[in-house]
């Protein structure tokens, strides 16, 4: 199985914002790859903290992440820390998604720097909203 | 005489493209009904899926997703999602088959189907996904089986019509084809 994916949406030739999404299901991978391409947004799925991490070394150019919280081995909100105790990556937004509306989760989350926290099924007009706000 | 012939030949010819475009105007035609009645018979389908239950408003989402540049992006999360649930359920059959049982592995499995479940709008088989989860918690094997068997049926029964919905779709085909006499 591919841990790394892209999505381009329209306008290839004018640059689109890169958004790193994280998520280690296979299904909500193509979907929040949908929602992002259609948001006009150029798109790299991953599968794993630990991927993600990996390709923030190489790929200068992101823009925002958007991670899955309940994930294998590193969860979104280990993400977020090690995202957040960077001096290279701290600037990027971090947008974290759960399936599950735990309030401490939440205040937990927006304590630790992200600027978002979306219930799983994330919808299109929620990426809009956010991108809209954290992109501007 | 050579101009009463050459007549007849052009008479000839006109009555022949008569026929020709006659039968071009009926193959259309009984190329767009073929197409109209597919699509109806898919979109039949479609609303009989949402009517019992078995989707939800999540797979209007999916659809609004669907454009020119993924014109087959509901099949497509849909397969993977018929992909993903069934190695899940295997390794759920698995745990459920050990002496031991771990409830904790089962709840994680199950939350894992239950969140692809809800992204595809899998309505019937996510409220039996929640239904396994109580079971887990109150460590009820006999209720976990019980759910997982029902759960089972549910899959097989929402992948068949999806796959019934999908061949529809695929021979309406776009638009375009209802208006393309076949040669």
């Amino acid at each position: 199985m591919a841990s790394y994916s892209t999505g381009t949406g329209e306008g290839s030739s004018q640059e689109l914002l890169h958004v790193l999404a994280v998520d280690d299901s296979l299904v909500d991978r193509k979907v929040i790859t949908g929602l992002l391409r259609k948001s006009k947004y150029r798109v790299t799925a991953v599968d794993s903290g630990k991927r993600a991490l990996e390709l923030l070394d190489s790929e200068p150019n992101v823009n925002m992440i958007i991670t899955d919280y309940s994930m294998p081995e590193m969860t979104g909100y280990e993400l977020l820390k090690k995202v957040k105790e960077s001096s290279e990556l701290r600037q990027i937004p971090v947008v974290i998604m759960s399936s599950e509306n735990v309030p401490t989760r939440i205040n937990r989350c927006l304590e630790e720097g992200a600027e978002d926290f979306l219930l799983k099924p994330v919808q299109l007009s929620d990426v809009s909203r956010l991108c809209n706000r954290v992109l501007r | 005489m050579l101009m009463i012939c050459y007549s007849l030949y052009l008479i000839h010819n006109l009555v022949l493209l008569r026929y020709h475009l006659l039968d071009c105007y009926y193959i259309e035609k009984s190329n767009r009904m073929d197409y109209v009645n597919t699509r109806r018979q898919a979109a039949s389908m479609r609303k009989c899926l949402f009517d019992q239950g078995y989707l939800d408003e999540q797979f209007y989402q999916l659809e609004d997703l669907q454009d020119d540049a993924s014109p087959n992006f509901v099949e497509e999360v849909v397969t993977l999602f018929f992909r993903d649930s069934l190695r899940l359920m295997a390794n759920i059959d698995q745990s459920l088959d050990k002496c031991a049982k771990d409830f904790n592995k089962l709840d994680v499995y199950m939350q894992q189907l239950k969140g692809s479940c809800t992204s595809i709008g899998a309505s019937k088989m996510k409220t039996e996904c929640t239904v396994f989860r109580d079971y887990c918690r109150d460590e009820n094997i006999e209720g976990c089986m019980r759910s997982f068997q029902k759960l089972k049926r549910e899959h097989s029964v929402l992948r068949q019509k999806l796959e019934s919905y999908f061949q529809l779709l695929r021979q309406a085909g776009p638009i375009e084809c209802a208006t393309r006499p076949s040669k």
